[in-house]
Parts: C-alpha cells; structure tokens; sequence
C-alpha cells in the first residue's frame, strides 16, 4: 500500500501548489490591473504621500504633532489613539461586565433586576445612537469654560474637556520609573519563588518591598524626575498649559465600554451559570464565605467558558471605536481613513493600509487571549 | 455600526477600481444605456442639495445635475441623486459609481491632478467664513486667538484654518466631525466657539438654528472656494459636456433666456448669440454629440443661471444670499463664460 498512499501525496501537493499559483496569479493581476487603472485615469499611487506635509491640525495627540507633521507621522497619531480608545474601553468593558454579570445572579432582586434592564437596555440600542447619546449628553452637562467646575484651583472641567496639572518631565524621570518597573518584577519574581519553596517570611517580604522601591527612590532624589508641574489656567475663549481629556474621548469610551460591558456581562452569567452547582455546595460545606465561593471557586471555573467569547467582544470593541469619526475624536479612520484619505485621494493605498492595522491589532488580542485562554483552561480541555 | 461599512464601500469601491477593465466605457453611452445620469450630491445642505420628507432632491448642485441630465438625455427627470460624504465623494466619482459630482467641492491644484478629476468649470464663488455666538463678543476672525474650531473632515477647510491661524500667529483647536450636521450640532452645544465652513454653508446652516439672530457670521473670508461640478478625467466628451451645460446656464442669464421664454426666443429671437445657443442656427450641440435642442433642454428644465441661484440661494429661498462676486461680469460679479460659439 505504499505506493498509492505516495502518488495520493503527491496529487494532493500538486492540487495545492496549482490553486497557490492560481491564487499569487489573481492577487498579481488585481495589483497590475489597479496600477494600470490607476495611472491611466491619472490618480497618483504608490506610499510616497506618507513624507508629504499634512498640513490640518488634530485636537488629541499623544506624540508631538503639528501642522508640519507628514501623512506618516498622522497616522501614528491616529493609531495610537484608537490604541488608547481601545484599551481604555476594554478595561473598563471588563470590569463593568464582571460586575454586572455577577449582580445579574444577585438573590438580591433589586440588583438582579437593575442589571437585567441595563443588559437588556445596553445591548438593543444602536452603538452609534449610543456614542452621539453619550457625547452630546456629556456635552450638554458640562458648564461653559468661564463657568468652569474647579477642584483645588488646579483642576477644571467644563464642555472643553477635564483640564489637570501635568508635570514637566526630565529624564530622570524615566530612569527612575525604568528602575521602579524592574525593582517590581524582580519582587514579584522572588516573592512567587519563595511561596513555591514555602519560604514566605515576613523579612523576605520586607527584602522584596525594598527591593522594588529603593533602587527607584534613591533615582528620584538624586535626579529630580519633575521640575514643576505646567497648570491649566483660563486664557482667552478656554483652559491652556496643563493635560486636557477631550469630551469626545469620554463620549466614546462611555458608549463603547457600556454598549460591550452589557454583552460581556451576558458572557458573565453564562460562564457563572455553567459551572456545576454542586461545586458551590461543597465550597460552601468546606465553610468558605460567599465572596471566597466566587473568588476562589466559581469564577476561575466560568473563565474556561467566559475567555473565548470575550475575545471576540474585545475584537469588536476594538473595531467599534473606528465609529469614533462621527463625534470628532481623532482614531485610526477619522484622521487617516478620513482626512489624509481626501488630502490625498489615494484610496486604495490608504484603506489597504488602515485594514491591515485592524487585521494586525485584532491578531494580537486574538493571540494574546488564546495564550490567557490556555492558561485558565482546564488540563483535559486543552488541545 | 455605520462606519464599517462605509469603510467596506470604500474597499469595495476601490475594488470596482482594480476590477474594472483597462479602456473606461464613454460616459454619455453608458448614461443612455442604462436611461439616467448619476449624480453624487452632499448628504443635506439646504440651498446646495438637500432631500424633502419624500426623497426628492432639491438645490442648486441639484439643478446643475438636472440640467446636465436634461441637456444629454433629454428629460430634467433622467437623473439619479447618489448622497455623499465629503470623503467619499472622490472615490465614488473614480470609481464610476457616479457620472458627475455636483456637490459644493472645491476646485484645486491636487484635485485636479493627483485625484484624477476634470473641474468643469466654477459655478459658485464662496469662500470660508468663520461663525460665531454674539454672546462671545467677536466681531473680526482676528480675535479668534486660542479659540476651539468645529469643521467638517476631509475638506479644504481642515487646511484653511490651520493656514490662517498659522500664518496669523493665532493658536487654535480644531475639532472635526464626518458629518458637518454633526460639526453643527457640536458647535450649536458649545463644545466649540468659532463653526466654520464655506460661507454659502454658514448661512445654510444658520437658518436651522432657532435663534439665528444670535449667531454672527465674520466678515473675514480666509481663503478662495471656487466651487463646481467634477467629472472623471479621460472621458473628455463627457466633461465637455458638463462644462458646456454650465456655461449655456451662465451664457443664458447673459442673453435673458429663461425657462418661461426660451422656446419662443428659439423661434423668434434675430440675436446670432440666441439663436446659436438655443439651436435654430449652426449645429453646436453635434459638436458635443448631442443634438441641437440640448441648451434649450437644460434651460427649460431649470431655467438660466440667475434663475436656478435665486430660487435655491437668493430672493426666492430662505438663506438669501446676495449674488456678489458671483454676479455676471457686466453686472460687476466675476460670473463669466465662454460664448458658445
């Protein structure tokens, strides 16, 4: 039977390497055919665009931008926005939906009840009615900049935006949070070792406080990591110097982690609800107390069944933010799908582009959550 | 969940880019083929192109299409309305999901080069203007250091503003919104101080407001705005074709042709000019490869260039916009076209 099985292979690498070559020939014609239409209707093409000047402004940016910027240095802009939107909203998605997901299993029927109607409310009400909602309620219940909320005189809020102090960094600021960051891991790392050898002592915990702190003190002193603090102060039509939280960042989050919260809370129940009842009753006969059950019994139990849907709620999250343009906040489609699109006309280049991102941001939470889900998944479950 | 899928068209219709054969279709065939034109117009902007309750499209980039329609196909009716957003218009108009844009779009070096597009020609001179609540007490764009600034995305406007506030010195913010609704609405909520668009749209915008009266459009203008109607380049029969159409407009206002007198004019008129134009003299529109009745056609559909600006922007409409600089040149406006000849 050898012979057979080695033909069939070999038939079966032959059909592949035909529909492969098939597949490179379509997508060659597709970018031959697209070049030709494109230079014979004399559209520009090609990724030079990216080096040309931008030359429009953008209210919300986490690098240096100005109107001097190029196309290239926009689209990090926009980026490292929907970057920020995204993992802002997903944290606070999670730990909505966990909340309210337990509460939805409450005995106690008011808050049993108030999730259900904020479940139910959330999920069946159009995402973009939900951000313009919360945008311009935002919006329409924050005082004019003369009319400012202030906290302690350094802090003010009004239909601008959240205006609080920022310090003025030097380096020694970043050596000393660099020195903080590994301080800390090297504590985690020698404290979770000497748990594992059962040396947990109360000097070696104080060892590793000290551990993670001192290093990154002693950096602060010695090289001054702020200078001063730059204040937000009324000049003009509103708020200058200081960081600003624009509304229309507040808007969005709100409508995406409340909109997402409301299926992850779902997610929540179901994960609780599957997992065995009579895992409760013997915690419970073990003496343990209700917050101990969840903690420690239930929900490591429901993450085998929450992790993999939740993936795909934080996927979506993550794609949702593009509807981010109606409302003005400057994301990955607004600034770049949207502007540098038009100042350019180069569609195709600039959409490639913007699906490419999203295809990448999606695999890495897909992936980073696949390597979570292996985790919290049960030894039999895995694959 | 609407701007996924409108990023989808845009894929889509940059597929139809790559998937279209090498030679484009002649425009006017295909139009007759499939018995419409197809018209790319702003998604609402009263005065310019603007659906009532029933879907009917009404304005003044609306009449130009009509026009265009009436003038190639022969009916003002023969003609399909394709809503767009400032950034998809460009797109749809290379793609060929539209014929011919016809919605308040700048005319510039860029545009008409680097994008593909043919600018028939200038039927509305606007320029950007800044609007602001009197409550703030400005009165000149000048005052407008440190002001947050709400504008549409994806237009010349974008660029204007930081040009101006720039070489002004002036520090600004400026936020943009996909829709210029939105933009409004934005502003009307205070999130802004200074809306800002072309002047044409300030005023189109303001008539919405409940209090228009306590909103003051600056007198600055801040940049050139030539707008007209683009089609796509290499289909110079069909560009022509629009250019001519818009010119015919202009040159009938010129001659007093209006819709109420055109076909009696055609009949009865001793002027050379009248009568070329109109057809009873010479064959012009075989040069276009329409037949000698086209200007006639698109006259009578929406009358002549003053006749479609009053009844859309001026006298007869709510924004009463005074014909200024786009007035006819013998009657102190810079409004001029070729003669048809």
């Amino acid at each position: 039977m050898r012979r057979p099985r080695s033909a069939e292979r070999l038939r079966d690498a032959a059909t592949q390497a035909v529909v492969l070559a098939g597949a490179l020939a379509l997508a060659a014609w597709f970018v031959g055919n697209t070049l030709d239409n494109l230079s014979e209707r004399g559209i520009a093409s090609g990724f030079g665009f990216l080096d040309s000047t931008a030359g429009f402004s953008i209210i919300f940016t986490l690098i240096d931008y100005s109107e001097l910027s190029t196309y290239g240095r926009a689209f990090l802009v926009g980026l490292l926005n929907t970057l920020l939107v995204s993992a802002v909203g997903i944290v606070a998605a999670t730990i909505l939906g966990v909340l309210v997901g337990v509460a939805r299993l409450s005995t106690n029927w008011l808050v049993a009840r108030l999730a259900t109607v904020y479940v139910e409310t959330f999920r069946n009400i159009p995402l973009l009615l939900q951000i313009f909602f919360w945008y311009f309620a935002v919006l329409g219940a924050m005082p004019q900049p003369r009319a400012s909320l202030s906290l302690f005189g350094v802090m003010f809020l009004n239909n601008r935006g959240l205006f609080v102090p920022k310090p003025l960094l030097t380096p020694g600021f970043w050596i000393a949070s660099a020195l903080l960051a590994a301080g800390t891991a090297a504590a985690v790392l020698l404290w979770r070792r000497a748990r594992v050898r059962g040396v947990a002592t109360r000097a070696r915990a104080i060892f590793c406080l000290a551990l993670a702190l001192i290093p990154a003190a002693a950096a602060a002193l010695i090289g001054e990591p702020v200078t001063g603090w730059s204040l937000p102060h009324l000049a003009g039509f509103s708020f200058e110097g200081g960081a600003v939280l624009i509304p229309e960042f507040v808007g969005l989050v709100l409508g995406l982690s409340l909109y997402t919260g409301a299926y992850i809370a779902e997610n929540v129940r179901s994960g609780i609800l599957a997992v065995d009842k009579g895992q409760r009753e013997s915690a419970a006969a073990l003496g343990l107390s209700r917050g101990q059950i969840l903690r420690l019994v239930i929900l490591p139990q429901a993450m085998r069944v929450i992790v993999p849907p939740l993936t795909s709620h934080y996927l979506s999250l993550t794609k949702n933010s593009s509807l981010a343009a109606a409302i003005g906040y400057p994301e990955l489609v607004s600034v770049f799908a949207g502007t540098v699109l038009n100042q350019t006309g180069q569609a195709v280049e600039v959409i490639a582009i913007t699906m490419a991102v999203y295809l990448s941001i999606s695999l890495v939470i897909a992936g980073a959550m696949n390597l979570y889900n292996r985790r919290v998944a049960r030894i039999g479950d895995e694959r | 969940m609407r701007r996924l899928p409108s990023l989808f068209l845009i894929a889509v219709a940059g597929l139809a880019v790559t998937a279209m054969p090498a030679v484009a279709q002649k425009t006017l065939e295909a139009a007759k083929g499939r018995g419409h034109i197809l018209c790319g117009v702003s998604q609402g902007l009263p005065g310019f192109s603007n659906p009532d309750a029933k879907g009917n499209w009404s304005g003044f980039d609306v009449d130009f299409c009509k026009a265009v329609a009436a003038a190639a196909l022969g009916g003002a009716d023969k003609v399909r309305f394709q809503p767009l957003s400032a950034k998809e218009r460009f797109t749809a108009l290379q793609s060929g999901e539209i014929d011919v844009l016809s919605r308040n779009t700048t005319w510039t070096l860029s545009r008409d080069t680097a994008l593909g597009l043919d600018f028939a020609g200038i039927s509305y001179h606007d320029g950007q203007g800044f609007m602001v609540h009197k409550k703030i007490g400005v009165k000149s764009a000048k005052d407008l250091n440190g002001a947050t600034v709400c504008s549409n995305a994806g237009t010349t406007t974008e660029l204007n503003v930081a040009d101006y506030f720039r070489s002004h010195g002036m520090k600004y913010k400026l936020v943009t919104f996909e829709k210029s609704d939105d933009a409004f609405a934005a502003y009307v909520k205070g999130r802004c101080d200074v809306y800002t668009t072309d002047q044409s749209g300030l005023y189109a915008q303001r008539i919405r407001l409940d209090d228009p009266d306590d909103h003051l459009i600056l007198p600055e203008i801040i940049s050139k705005e030539p707008l007209g109607p683009a089609t796509r380049q290499g289909d110079d029969g069909w560009s022509d074709i629009v250019r001519w159409t818009l010119f015919a407009l202009i040159n009938a206002e010129e001659l007093g042709i209006t819709a109420a007198n055109a076909a009696q004019l055609k009949a009865e008129s001793t002027n050379p000019e009248v009568r070329r134009l109109l057809g009873s003299e010479g064959d012009l529109g075989k040069n276009l490869g329409l037949d000698g009745d086209w200007a006639l056609r698109a006259i009578q559909a929406v009358g002549n260039y003053g006749e479609v600006f009053e009844r859309n922007l001026g006298s007869g409409s709510p924004l009463k916009i005074a014909r200024n600089v786009n007035a006819l040149w013998s009657k102190g406006g810079i409004l001029y076209a070729p003669p048809a000849r």
